[in-house]
C-alpha cells in the first residue's frame, strides 16, 4: 500500500498534491486497489465550480462505480485526457501519470483540514475488514 | 477433477457470429404471396432504398448456430443452480403445455379473451389466498417491475390523504432493485442496519421512524435466510406512525401453507412467479411480478382490472379514478401467468405445503454438511436458503469467485456470490425443493473438495473453470472495449482489439 | 404430488444428518401466533389430464386486430430453437462461462436491432414498448435538465398512460401534441410551438393510426429539442421503412413483439432499446459485449453491469433486472430465419395488403378517417352494435379506438398483415 508522504488525503481516498495556488487530483493506491481493474472514468469538464466534497466525476470497475469528490473548493483547470484511452493509468500509476483533474483552489487554508500521509495509512488501517 | 466430456458440455469450444455466415442469396425462406405484392407509388418516399441489414444464412446453417449455441449452454434441465434468492425449481412440463393455448389469442378478441380472463381471476384469488392479501394486480413483468408499482401504489396513497412522505426505510440485507424502484417512485432511501442476529429489529425501526417515513420495505425471510421474527411489532410501529410496510416476496418459497404476509402485517407485496411458482426463467425473462395489497390500498391498483359481471363475460375495467394508471401496455407477460396458475392447481395446498417445507429441509442439510468446513457468518437459524463466506479460504488466497468458479467443473451453476452486501466474499445457497438427495450430496462434495483444495492445493483452484465451453471469461476487456454489436467489430473507436 | 422427488427414507436421512427429530423444529424461528393452522383454501392437486380438460377458447380465425399487438407468420425453426431446454430453463447470464448460448444470441439480437435501427447500440430487452418508452423519458432525465416530455397524441394510447404513471413522481411535465384530423400526422403548428431546449420530444412512426410522420420534418424541428426519441410499434415496420436513426434521434425504442413472439393474449411483449454512443452509459437495462477467455478464444459477458440495480442501486439507470431474455432470442430467430429479404417481403405484403384492401373497402362506400400516407393500419368507422355482432361470429374486424379518441365515433383501426388470407380479405368486404 503505497502512501506518498508529500500528498494530501481524503476520507473518499482522493489524493491531492499542492501546485502554488492550484491541487492536482487523484484517487490512492488503497482506493484503486478496492476498485479492481479500472475501465472507465468521467470527469466533469474545464469550468466546473465545485465546493469541497462535490462530485468532480466517476471512476467504474467491473464490479462498482464511485464518485469522486473535490477535496477542496475550486474550479478544474485541468483534466486528463489520457484517462479516457487507458483507464488502466489509475492501476498502473495512481499517483504519477492517473492524476485526474487540477483545480485552482478558492482557499488554499482548506488544505489544512485534509489528512497527511501518516493520519491517511491510520485511517486506512482502521478501514480495513 | 471431470472432464469435459463427463459433465455433458459440449466440445465445441467456439461458434462464430452468425452474420458471417452470410452470403446474398443464401436465405431462401419463402412466404406465400396471395396478391404479388408491392409497395405502392405513394409510399416510395418513405421507403429504405438499401436492402435490409440482416444476415443472410441459409436455414440449415442458422439452425445449427443456435443449436450449437443452445449446447454451450446450462439450464436447470441440466442441473443444479444452487442461486440463492432466486429460487430455480424445477418447470413442470405441463405449465408450457396449457399456455400454448393461448398463443394465438389477440388481446382484442374478446371471447377467447373471457377464458383467459377468468383464469387469470382465479390466480389473483388464489395468489390473495396464498398470500393472505385481500386484492391483486397480475400485470407486472418482473419482480422489480412489481416493486415499482408497490412503490407508486403507496405514493398515491399518502398523496390521497394529501401527505407528502418522501423517505423510504430499507435494511441492509435488501436487494439492488429495492432502492432503485423507490427513486423511480419518487423516494428517497435510507439504510437501516440488521441486528447482530441477522434480522431486523423492531428497536431499530422505531429509532429511525418519523413523519417522513412512508414505509419500510422488507423481505421475508431475509436475504440470509432468517425470517423476520419481529416483523410483527415493525409493522406494528409503522402502522401507528400512518406508515407501510412493504414485503419483497422473492423469498415465498419458504412459507407457502406455513405462514402469509397478511398476517404479519404487510400491506403491499409482490411475488416473482418465475422463482417461487416455477415458471421457467428463459435465459433472463421473461418473468411475472404480480402485487398484492391489502384493501386499503385497492383503489390505487393499476389499470385495468378484471371484472366480472354474473352471466356476462369477464372483462377489463379502466373506471377506477384513484388508480395509479397503467404499469404495462397489455396484461403484461400472460403466458407466464398461465403457467403460474397450472403450477399452483397442480400443486395444490398439499404440495405447495410440501414444497416450501422441502425446500428449508434441503437447505438446512446443505448448511449442516458444509458449515465445518466454511465460514458461517450467522448462528441463527436459517429456512431456505443460507449465506457462507470465504474468510476461511480467503488465507490461502482463494476467494468466493474462484470457488464459484471451481464449481462449474463439477457440473453445478456457482450460488449466488456477493451478495448479500452485509457479508463480504457472500455465497448465499439456495437448493430448491426440487433437488433429489443424490445431487445435494454431490453438491456438499464437490464443495467440500474445493475446500480441501483450497486449504492443501490452492494453486489449482486460480484458472478455473476447466471443463466449460469457455474458460474464464475477462470482464474487463468486455468493459474497456465496449463491443456489442459485430458492426462494432468492424470499425473498433477503442481501436483496442489486440489491446 | 409435487416436484420433490424425495421419499421418507430420504427425509428420514436428512433429518439424522441435521440432527433433529421432527420437521417442525426447522420452523421454529416462525413466531407461532404468525403460523397458518388451515390449509390454503385452493383448489388441487390435479392431475395432468384434468388440467389439460379445462375449457379453453377459440381463437378467432379472421382477425384484422393490431393497435400494437400483431400476429405475423413465425417461422418454424423459431420454435424449434427458442424451445430448446438450453435456452427456456437457463437463468440470467451471469456466470458467463456456462452461458455462451443464451450471452451469443442476445449479443446477436443486440446486433441485428442495432443495424436495422441505425443506431449504434441495443440493449437486451425491456418488459415492454410502453416501459420502453417510459425508460426513454426517464434516460432523457438523466441526460438533460428536462422540464417537460413531449409526445404525439398519435402516439400509442396505452404507451402514453404507461409513461404518464412512470413521470408521475420526477416532477416532470406530460405534455400532448395532437394531430391533424384530416392526414393523421403531427399537428406541425403545434409542435414547432411546444418545442423547447427544456423539452424532450417523442414521436411514434407509423403512429397508433398507421399513418407515416413526416419525419424530416419532425428531424428538423427536433434539433431544438433537449432530447428526442423514436417509438416503434411495429417493428416489422424496420424491414421496409427508411431506418429511424438516419433521423438523427438520441433513441429508438418500441415494440418487437413482432418479431417471432405470438399475441399470446396480451404477452409476454419485447421493448427495446437503441440508442447513440454518447447515452450508451445512460442506456437502462442489460447489454451483453464482446470479449475473450483466459485462453484467448471469442466469448461473450454482461457488461456494463455497474449503471445497474446490483450494484448501483438507487443511483441505478432503472430498476430493470429480470427483462424479457427469451423473447429476444426469438426475435433473433426470427430474425435470421427470414432475413433480409424475407422482412422485406413481409413488410411489403402487410402495405399491399392494406392498401388493397382500403381500396376495396372504399369501393362499398367506406371512407378512411385519415388522408396520410399509411403503412398496413387504417382507421375506418363502424357502428358498435355492427363490430361486436361480427366478433360474436368469430370476426375481428379490428380494434376499436372511440375510448381513445372519442372525437374519432366509433372509429376502428383495421390491420393488415401477410397472416391474413384472400378468405380473410372476401369475410371482412362481406361484414364491413
Amino acid at each position: 500500500m503505497s502512501i506518498p508522504d508529500d500528498l494530501k488525503f481524503t476520507k473518499d481516498h482522493e489524493w491531492g498534491r499542492i501546485e502554488d495556488s492550484r491541487l492536482r487530483v487523484g484517487i490512492t493506491d488503497y482506493a484503486q486497489s478496492e476498485l479492481g481493474d479500472i475501465v472507465f472514468v468521467e470527469l466533469k469538464s474545464i469550468g466546473t465550480k465545485l465546493k469541497a466534497g462535490e462530485s468532480f466525476g466517476t471512476v467504474e470497475s467491473v464490479k462498482a462505480v464511485s464518485d469522486l469528490y473535490a477535496p477542496v473548493g475550486g474550479t478544474i483547470v485541468e483534466i486528463n485526457q489520457d484517462l479516457e484511452q487507458a483507464p488502466e493509468l489509475v492501476n498502473q500509476d495512481c499517483y504519477g501519470a492517473a492524476w485526474m483533474i487540477t483545480l485552482a483552489m478558492d482557499d488554499a487554508q482548506e488544505t489544512d483540514k485534509l489528512m497527511d500521509a501518516a493520519a491517511y495509512a491510520q485511517f486506512v488501517a482502521s478501514e480495513a475488514r | 477433477m471431470p472432464t469435459r466430456k463427463s459433465i455433458g458440455f459440449s466440445p465445441e469450444i467456439q461458434e462464430p457470429l452468425l452474420i458471417t455466415r452470410s452470403k446474398p442469396g443464401r436465405n431462401k425462406h419463402i412466404l406465400p404471396d396471395p396478391f404479388k405484392a408491392c409497395v405502392p407509388d405513394e409510399l416510395a418516399q418513405f421507403m429504405n432504398p438499401d436492402e435490409v441489414s440482416l444476415p443472410d444464412v441459409a436455414e440449415v446453417e442458422t439452425v445449427r448456430h443456435f443449436t450449437r449455441l443452445s449446447r454451450m449452454n446450462f439450464g436447470v434441465d441440466q442441473g443444479m443452480y444452487p442461486l440463492g434468492s432466486c429460487t430455480m425449481k424445477y418447470n413442470p412440463k405441463i405449465c408450457e403445455n396449457i399456455a400454448e393455448r393461448i398463443r394465438n389469442i389477440h388481446s382484442s378478441d374478446k371471447h377467447p379473451m373471457h377464458m383467459v380472463l377468468r383464469a387469470l381471476a382465479a390466480l389473483q384469488r388464489y395468489l390473495e389466498e396464498i398470500c393472505g392479501m385481500d386484492a391483486c394486480c397480475l400485470w407486472p413483468a418482473a419482480g422489480a417491475h412489481g416493486e415499482l408499482t408497490g412503490m407508486l401504489v403507496i405514493k398515491k396513497a399518502f398523496q390521497n390523504r394529501g401527505e407528502d412522505r418522501s423517505v423510504v426505510l430499507i435494511p441492509d440485507t435488501a436487494h439492488g432493485t429495492n432502492p432503485a424502484s423507490c427513486a423511480i417512485a419518487g423516494f428517497t432511501t435510507r439504510n437501516i442496519p440488521s441486528g447482530p442476529q441477522g434480522y431486523l429489529e423492531a428497536a431499530t425501526v422505531k429509532a429511525h421512524l418519523d413523519k417522513d417515513v412512508a414505509a419500510l420495505m422488507i423481505t421475508n425471510p431475509n436475504t440470509l435466510g432468517i425470517f423476520e421474527q419481529e416483523i410483527h411489532e415493525i409493522a406494528e410501529l409503522l402502522h401507528a406512525n400512518g406508515s407501510y410496510l412493504y414485503m419483497d416476496g422473492a423469498n415465498l418459497n419458504a412459507i407457502l401453507g406455513i405462514t402469509r404476509p397478511g398476517d404479519m402485517g404487510v400491506d403491499c407485496l409482490h411475488v416473482n412467479l418465475h422463482k417461487t411458482f416455477g415458471t421457467p426463467h428463459g435465459g433472463g425473462g421473461p418473468g411475472g411480478g404480480p402485487v398484492l395489497v391489502q384493501s386499503e390500498l385497492e383503489r390505487f391498483l393499476p389499470i385495468p382490472r378484471i371484472v366480472h359481471v354474473p352471466r356476462e363475460l369477464f372483462t377489463l375495467s379502466y373506471r377506477f379514478p384513484d388508480s395509479i394508471g397503467m404499469v404495462h401496455s397489455t396484461l403484461g407477460n400472460v403466458s407466464v401467468l398461465l403457467k403460474a396458475i397450472v403450477y399452483i392447481i397442480r400443486l395444490g395446498p398439499k404440495g405447495l405445503l410440501e414444497a416450501s417445507r422441502t425446500a428449508v429441509l434441503n437447505a438446512n442439510y446443505l448448511k449442516t454438511k458444509l458449515k465445518d468446513q466454511f465460514d458461517l457468518p450467522y448462528a441463527t437459524p436459517t429456512l431456505h436458503e443460507f449465506v457462507l463466506t470465504d474468510k476461511r479460504q480467503k488465507d490461502q488466497g482463494i476467494s468466493t469467485m474462484d470457488m464459484a468458479k471451481a464449481l462449474m467443473d463439477f457440473g453445478f451453476h456457482p450460488p449466488t456470490v456477493y451478495f448479500p452486501l452485509v457479508v463480504g466474499g457472500a455465497m448465499m445457497i439456495e437448493p430448491t425443493e426440487t433437488e433429489p438427495l443424490s445431487e445435494l450430496d454431490r453438491f456438499a462434495d464437490a464443495m467440500l473438495s474445493i475446500a480441501e483444495k483450497a486449504e492443501h492445493d490452492p494453486q489449482t483452484l486460480h484458472d478455473k473453470p476447466e471443463s466449460t465451453p469457455v474458460s474464464r471469461v475477462d470482464e474487463v476487456y468486455a468493459a474497456r472495449n465496449l463491443i456489442l454489436t459485430w458492426d462494432m467489430l468492424e470499425s473498433n473507436d477503442n481501436g483496442a482489439v489486440s489491446k | 404430488m409435487s416436484f420433490v422427488p424425495h421419499d421418507q427414507d430420504d427425509r428420514r436421512h436428512m433429518l439424522e444428518t441435521i440432527g433433529i427429530q421432527d420437521e417442525e423444529d426447522l420452523f421454529a424461528s416462525i413466531p407461532q401466533n404468525l403460523r397458518l393452522t388451515q390449509r390454503l383454501k385452493i383448489p388441487g392437486p390435479l392431475d395432468e389430464e384434468n388440467i389439460r380438460r379445462i375449457p379453453q377458447g377459440q381463437f378467432s380465425h379472421v382477425c384484422f386486430a393490431g393497435g400494437g399487438i400483431y400476429r405475423h407468420h413465425i417461422p418454424a425453426m423459431v420454435d424449434a430453437l427458442a424451445t430448446r431446454q438450453e435456452f427456456y430453463t437457463s437463468y440470467t447470464p451471469y456466470q458467463p462461462e456456462i452461458s455462451q448460448g443464451v450471452l451469443q444470441s442476445i449479443f446477436e439480437f443486440q446486433s441485428m436491432m442495432a443495424a436495422l435501427t441505425g443506431m449504434y447500440v441495443s440493449n437486451a430487452s425491456l418488459y415492454d414498448g410502453a416501459t420502453a418508452l417510459a425508460e426513454a423519458a426517464l434516460m432523457a432525465i438523466r441526460a438533460k435538465p428536462i422540464k417537460r416530455v413531449l409526445v404525439t397524441r398519435a402516439t400509442n394510447p396505452r404507451f402514453r398512460s404507461v409513461l404518464k404513471t412512470y413521470l408521475a413522481n420526477t416532477g416532470v411535465k406530460l405534455q400532448e401534441i395532437p394531430f391533424d384530423m384530416a392526414s393523421g400526422q403531427v399537428e406541425r403548428f403545434s409542435l414547432e410551438r411546444l418545442n423547447g431546449d427544456d423539452a424532450a420530444l417523442f414521436v411514434q412512426n407509423p403512429n397508433f393510426f398507421g399513418i407515416l410522420e413526416p419525419m424530416d420534418c419532425i428531424a428538423s424541428f427536433a434539433r431544438q429539442s433537449a432530447f428526442w426519441g423514436i417509438v416503434v410499434s411495429e417493428a416489422v415496420s424496420l424491414g421496409l421503412l427508411k431506418r429511424p436513426g438516419d433521423y438523427g434521434p438520441d433513441c429508438v425504442v418500441g415494440e418487437a413483439q413482432s418479431f417471432g413472439n405470438p399475441p399470446n393474449a396480451g404477452g409476454p411483449l419485447l421493448g427495446f432499446m437503441c440508442t447513440t454512443k454518447e447515452h450508451l452509459r445512460r442506456m437502462p437495462g442489460r447489454v451483453v459485449g464482446l470479449t475473450k477467455d483466459s485462453q484467448g478464444r471469442q466469448a461473450f459477458c454482461l457488461t456494463l453491469a455497474t449503471r445497474e440495480q446490483h450494484i448501483r442501486r438507487e443511483k441505478a439507470t432503472s430498476n430493470i433486472c429480470t427483462n424479457e431474455g427469451l423473447c429476444a432470442i426469438r426475435a433473433a430467430l426470427y430474425l435470421a430465419a427470414m432475413g433480409p429479404r424475407g422482412l422485406r417481403a413481409v413488410a411489403t405484403q402487410c402495405v399491399a395488403g392494406a392498401h388493397q384492401i382500403l381500396q376495396l373497402i372504399q369501393q362499398v362506400g367506406r371512407q378512411p378517417v385519415f388522408k396520410g400516407p399509411f403503412f398496413h393500419e387504417f382507421v375506418v368507422q363502424l357502428d358498435a352494435d355492427k363490430r361486436r355482432a361480427l366478433e360474436d361470429d368469430g370476426i375481428i374486424p379490428g380494434v376499436p379506438i372511440e375510448y381513445y379518441y372519442p372525437e374519432i365515433k366509433d372509429g376502428l383501426l383495421v390491420a393488415v398483415t401477410e397472416m391474413n388470407t384472400r378468405e380473410d380479405w372476401k369475410c371482412l368486404l362481406e361484414n364491413l
